[in-house]
């Protein structure tokens, strides 16, 4: 019998002819991510009794969570991490600034397809987008990969979402992972390798295919991997840090579930507070007032972001009472930016620009709420309290939809007045 | 086996309020973490727990962030074990990691309140609350073996032979 994607991952990675739903095998990951709790890993490694990190070749250390370091606690954890990676060899090491791992890891070209790769932090299923294997762990289950490079995984079962049409901006691919993850629930796919296809999806940018892998975590899936086509292979061009085979499943695979999404009839999607999967057309939100409006993280910090939100926000003003916060997720993409002057238009209608990073997504560092707040984010969580006072509201949309809405200092359609950048 | 009262919680209970994001990059030992377990959830838990509790969740029990406090600092609190009706993966292998067992039930955790009298016999895989007897699945040989060593430090020092 065919088998899905991440069952020919599983077993091509523990020298297997196949394996099974439910099997748990043990593997080598091909690249290990950690980021600014590299700090509390290596103090973990250092427990187990083993001097030296395995295989130094097979981590990347990315620090972007609380850079630059807004606290001393924060500064010492940044020091520490770089006398670790110097003691230990380990050269794939990003410091601050260049960018959020999971944007430095495609563009550093470890994001590669048919490769394992793991990280100590959820969003890692966002190199599925790229073809790969690619899932959360915990910070012991990371220091034990510095120790021995090898760890345990259960084979998940499989779904199969096919996405028909195609998606027209406004409209963009968060507000279909919004969509999916509205429907399905948060542990819609839990466990799950999702595997996302269908037109809408071959037609869509790389970057719009993160979009969806990133989120993938959101409704409990252990992995959301994208067939790499020519696009794949284009942009992986000059970057893949090695040889690569795609890996595709086969077409007798058998999948748990096949969902249909359809992306032409699709409107704009808000999460509402507190949870990712409170989903519901912009229509029903419309109207809420917003005292702070984010562009950026993981999710949707990339070039085609910011283009659209710079094709909305030209000409126009940020609303008074507004904050509108931008942080590209990459000293790549902060130099795109500047060079197609999308800086420039962001600054003339008064937004805040910030570092490459994560910022406020998660409340650790800079951009935090104050009680009784609502921001209106492009990230992908908006827990009670994840971006400081548990007395805020996190709405998560597009980069489209908080452009406008920052503009209007309302949750706005952005189909209403801005399509096409006209204004 | 484990007899304590329940906390109970409902579905999808994600890490950030078990744990909040803002203390994540901060160097806190686990009994500093335990302050601030379930913070933003419920503020009583910290001050209330006692050793031996059990917490019942929902489904989707520790969903979200990777953190692996979450799991840390409901063992540091004295927690005995947590019960939901499903666990997000990363919380269910950081728990195992941490040597705070995770017991996958659904039938009865519904008649659960908050308070209520559990006891947990691991060996013969059930959970007893007023008097009636539910049963779970044992955990792949695998995973219980980190369990029983107390954690995957210590299961992987054993293991290469440190201790
Ligand atoms: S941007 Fe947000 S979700 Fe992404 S890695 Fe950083 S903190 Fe996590």
């Amino acid at each position: 019998m065919g088998m899905t994607f991440a069952q020919k991952v599983l077993a091509a990675k523990a020298g297997l002819e196949s394996v099974a739903v439910g099997q748990i095998v043990e593997i080598e990951p091909d690249y290990c991510l950690s980021h600014d709790n590299t700090a509390a890993i290596s103090k973990t490694f250092n427990k187990i009794g083993v001097e030296r990190v395995k295989y130094p070749e097979r981590f990347v250390i990315v620090l972007d969570h609380t850079v630059p370091a807004s606290i001393e606690k924060y500064a010492l954890g940044h020091k520490e991490i770089r006398e670790f990676v110097c003691e230990q060899g380990i050269a794939n090491f990003y410091d601050a600034g260049v960018g959020i791992c999971h944007q430095v890891l495609p563009e550093k070209g470890f994001a590669l397809p048919g490769k394992l790769i793991l990280g100590s932090d959820s969003h890692t299923t966002t190199y599925g987008a790229f073809g790969a294997f690619s899932a959360g762990v915990g910070r012991s289950e990371m220091a034990v990969l510095y120790a021995t490079g090898k760890i345990w995984l259960k084979t998940p079962a499989s779904f199969k979402i096919v996405v028909s049409g195609q998606l027209e901006q406004p409209i963009t691919s968060k507000d279909l992972i919004l969509k999916i993850i509205g429907d399905i629930g948060a542990d819609g796919a839990l466990y799950r390798s999702i595997e996302f296809t269908g037109r809408a999806i071959e037609e869509m940018s790389l970057s719009s295919r993160m979009v969806l892998s990133n989120m993938a975590i959101e409704c409990g899936a252990k992995n959301g991997y994208i067939a790499p086509d020519k696009k794949t292979a284009t942009f992986l061009e000059g970057r893949a840090v090695h040889e690569y085979t795609p890996v595709y499943p086969d077409p007798d695979a058998r999948y748990e579930k096949v969902l249909e999404f359809d992306a032409t009839t699709l409107d704009p999607q808000v999460a509402k507070p507190h949870a990712v999967d409170n989903v519901s057309p912009i229509e029903e939100v419309a109207g809420t007032k917003i005292d702070q409006a984010l562009i950026g993280t993981c999710t949707n910090g990339r070039l085609e972001d910011l283009r659209l939100a710079a094709k909305i926000l030209s000409g126009n003003k940020v609303a008074h009472g507004v904050r509108l916060l931008i942080l590209p997720a990459s000293q790549e993409i902060l130099l795109g930016a500047l060079r197609e002057g999308l800086i420039e238009t962001f600054v003339e209608a008064g937004a805040l620009m910030l570092n490459p990073g994560c910022g406020p997504c998660l409340g650790a560092h800079q951009g935090v709420l104050a009680p009784g707040e609502v921001c209106l984010s492009t990230a992908n969580r908006n827990f009670r309290g994840r971006m400081g006072s548990r007395d805020a509201e996190i709405y998560l949309a597009s980069p489209a939809t908080v452009a406008a809405s920052a503009i209007t200092g309302v949750i706005t359609d952005p189909r209403a007045e801005f399509v096409g950048g006209a204004k | 086996m484990i007899e304590g009262q329940a906390w109970k919680y409902g579905d999808d209970v994600n890490t950030d309020v078990i744990f909040p994001g803002k203390y994540t990059y901060q160097p806190l030992e686990p009994a500093e973490m335990a302050e601030h377990a379930m913070e933003d959830l419920d503020a009583s838990f910290a001050r209330e727990v006692k050793e031996g509790d059990v917490i019942v969740g929902g489904y989707n029990f520790g969903c979200g962030s990777s953190r692996e406090q979450a799991a840390t600092c409901l063992k540091a609190a004295g927690i005995a074990a947590v019960i939901a009706k499903s666990f997000s993966r990363i919380f269910f292998r950081n728990a195992i990691n941490n040597g705070l067992p995770v017991i996958e039930l659904e039938d009865g955790v519904d008649q659960i309140a908050k308070g209520d009298a559990i006891s947990i016999d691991f060996e013969a895989g059930k959970v007893t609350h007023k008097g009636n007897t539910y049963h779970f699945p044992a955990l792949p040989k695998e995973v219980l073996a980190i369990l029983n060593d107390g954690g995957l430090i210590p299961h992987v020092r054993k293991a290469l032979g440190k201790e």
